[in-house]
């Protein structure tokens, strides 16, 4: 049987502060393979940080949690999932409008899904209240 | 994190030398912002040479300092950022109202 993707990996961390550079860092460890530009490394670990950043504030609500982080290869495209089992986003729209935070305490700019709309070439948003959210990101690498 | 004041110039500077995601973000507006009321500086320099990434968390965490330097009557300037940080900067508009050198 062959594998539908040229690679693939699956990671679950507890929904920690202390793990959104883990997830970033492993992200970027492995698409290193389709030797990317520093920058095209460090867009998808920005966009990584944002995703995983969101469920530990906005899924979770700082409390326990697993987030799921699956990436995967076909040819030069990189296909990045991130999800949690949390609250979900009311409105998907709104949310994603660049400044709307809901967390304008804790000094959350806003710019989340913004900057992972632009840094990543797709991005698309799933999510149902009460039961979680998928965030998942495309990026294609292109030929040096 | 290394913090340097000089009197004579009212000027504080911040070596900053963590990665300025969500985590980190928290403790470094905390201890900037210990500082920044012990001294009341005219200037704060943020010297960003050793930081390496930063996310919409940095944002956040600037755009608040920036209001507590302007409110005490200062002003907040960046040193040394790297491409890959000034990118997600110009996203925020931050340039337009923090000096960037």
């Amino acid at each position: 049987m062959q594998n539908k993707y040229d690679n693939e990996m699956t990671l679950e961390i507890a929904s920690k502060s202390n793990n959104e550079a883990f997830a970033r860092v492993t992200v970027a460890a492995f698409v290193t393979s389709l030797d990317p530009t520093i920058e095209e490394i460090a867009d998808i670990k920005t966009a990584v940080s944002e995703a995983v950043t969101n469920c530990v504030i906005h899924g979770y609500e700082g409390k326990e949690g697993i987030i799921k982080v699956n990436a995967k290869i076909i040819g030069k495209k990189v296909i990045i999932e991130i999800s949690d089992t949390g609250k979900g986003i009311e409105n998907i729209d709104i949310a994603k409008e660049p400044l709307y935070t809901t967390k304008a305490d804790l000094e959350r700019s806003g710019m989340g899904f913004t900057i992972m709309e632009s840094f990543m070439d797709e991005l698309k948003i799933e999510s149902i209240l009460g039961l979680g959210t998928k965030v998942t990101m495309v990026k294609n690498i292109k030929e040096n | 994190m290394d913090i340097d004041y000089c009197e004579k110039d009212k000027l504080l500077t911040f070596k900053i030398t963590e990665e300025i995601d969500h985590h980190w973000s928290e403790k470094i507006r905390r201890q900037v912002d210990n500082e920044i009321e012990r001294y009341v500086p005219k200037r704060v320099v943020f010297d960003f040479d050793k930081v390496t990434f930063m996310d919409s968390a940095g944002i956040g965490m600037l755009i608040g300092r920036y209001k507590v330097i302007k409110m005490l009557g200062g002003n907040l300037e960046m040193v040394n950022v790297k491409s890959n940080i000034r990118k997600v900067l110009e996203m925020s508009g931050i340039p337009k109202i923090i000096k960037i050198a």
